[in-house]
């Protein structure tokens, strides 16, 4: 058994909330550079300001979007570790308030209802797994809203197959248009139920972008889903042109004999996803 | 690129086609969903708006806090959709024009061509790169909406693109 002091999650969470906020993955910074050699006009435009933006970001250690998101956290708790100290989720929360406040972040979190901010964009959402072994493993995912609103979920019928995972993926991104900030970065979820569906395509979006699934028949559905998205035409920031989303990334689950769920859950442009293993 | 200083002028605004790029120098403020509802609550009661939409043009922005020595931290725009439910009456009411991202509904661009007005495209993510163009930040009012809030800012070679110009045209439109 080891022991840890959950006042060392904390102090991880605040490191990769702070480099997320700023930087850019090299995957998606690599993506986008590939996307503005392909396009003209104001598409490229668009992709000249984004790059551009990515370099000022680093260099001034300003968030690359103002939209600093909401934070999504993601443990692999080895269950070989005891944990010490405050309780998980408050260590958590507190990495989060101690990185939105020294980075100069924006606080989006609020009351469903009442709309009312809580000021230092806690809660964070923190999904833990139990993982073997005695390491945590500590993904943190900004998420902004622009794109998480024009995410779906479709509980289609075995019957539909492929042929409905791939209407239903180039189907949610057609409909949002240039809303969520495109090209995007479309993680889908397959299987399970009505609410692990929709966290396989959250989870989608921590893998690199440019990465294709390791069980062929799932990578082929993201090649066709988006080489069929980038057919659509809509283009960055919706100006027209080749590229409409950077990559498509699947995660897969076994679900019921009389379902298919798909969730779609739709990523802009700025992916900003940091991990680190304690 | 076509530099253009705010309140634009009627030559202007028929000489702007969807889809030029512009570099705009004047002043805008900032307002997006809290803040609208609240321009509407006070419209709804006959209250005074804390702007007069006659002068004003609307960033439909949410700023980081500003880091020590800027005027303001990280500010790219937000999804102008979310605001189709009041850009028409403000544009009806005299509102000089937009800056947002996406397309917006038939319903505002009709507005703008009754209106004469124009709706332009801020790069969406890019908000360090519109830090940079940001001179000059105020509060003006709803400041327990922290991001939400109205502020007023003075901006130099703000890069946008037209979206939806004075006759209607979209650079959203694919036909």
């Amino acid at each position: 058994m080891r022991t840890l002091n959950t006042q060392e999650i904390s102090d991880c969470i605040y490191r990769l909330a702070r480099r997320a906020g700023t930087a850019l993955t090299p995957a998606c910074r690599a993506s986008l550079c590939a996307a503005a050699s392909r396009e003209r006009g104001a598409a490229r435009f668009a992709l000249d300001t984004l790059l551009q933006n990515a370099d000022t970001a680093a260099a001034q250690c300003m968030p690359v979007c103002q939209d600093t998101g909401m934070a999504v956290v993601l443990l692999e708790l080895g269950q070989d570790v005891l944990l010490t100290g405050a309780p998980l989720a408050r260590a958590v929360d507190d990495g989060v308030r101690r990185a939105y406040a020294d980075g100069c972040f924006r606080k989006s979190i609020c009351d469903p209802l009442t709309r009312v901010n809580t000021g230092d964009n806690t809660p964070a959402h923190l999904h833990v797994d139990i993982a073997e072994g005695d390491r945590v493993r500590v993904t943190f995912l900004p998420k902004g809203f622009g794109s998480e609103n024009m995410s779906r979920l479709y509980m289609l019928t075995p019957s539909e197959g492929r042929a409905g995972i791939v209407r239903a993926i180039v189907e949610t991104v057609r409909l949002a248009g240039s809303r969520p900030c495109p090209p995007v970065y479309v993680g889908v979820g397959l299987g399970g139920a009505f609410d692990s569906c929709a966290f396989l395509a959250k989870k989608a979006l921590t893998r690199d972008v440019g990465t294709r699934h390791p069980r062929e028949d799932v990578a082929s559905i993201e090649d066709e889903a988006l080489e069929t998205i980038n057919a659509l035409g809509i283009g960055a920031q919706g100006f027209g042109g080749q590229v409409t989303a950077l990559g498509v990334a699947c995660e897969i689950a076994p679900t019921h004999i009389a379902g298919l769920p798909v969730a779609v859950n739709i990523q802009c442009h700025c992916i900003r996803c940091e991990k680190e293993t304690l | 690129m076509k530099q253009l200083r705010l309140p634009l002028s009627e030559a202007d605004i028929a000489d702007l086609h969807a889809g030029d790029g512009v570099l705009l120098t004047g002043t805008i403020y900032t307002a997006r969903d809290c803040a609208h509802r609240r321009l509407f609550e006070l419209l709804d009661a006959d209250m005074p708006l804390p702007v007069d939409l006659k002068t004003t043009y609307i960033y439909y922005a949410g700023p980081c806090p500003a880091p020590a020595g800027k005027a303001c931290g990280s500010c790219g725009p937000t999804t102008s959709a979310r605001m189709n439910a009041f850009a028409p009456r403000l544009l009806d009411l005299g509102l000089l024009g937009m800056i947002g991202k996406g397309e917006m509904s038939e319903e505002t661009r009709a507005a703008l061509v009754r209106n004469k007005k124009v709706y332009f495209a801020a790069i969406g993510g890019a908000g360090a790169q519109y830090a940079a163009c940001i001179k000059k930040s105020a509060l003006v009012t709803f400041p327990d909406l922290y991001s939400e809030a109205i502020y007023r800012f003075d901006v130099e070679n703000f890069p946008a693109v037209v979206a939806i110009d004075a006759q209607g045209r979209s650079v959203y439109d694919r036909d």
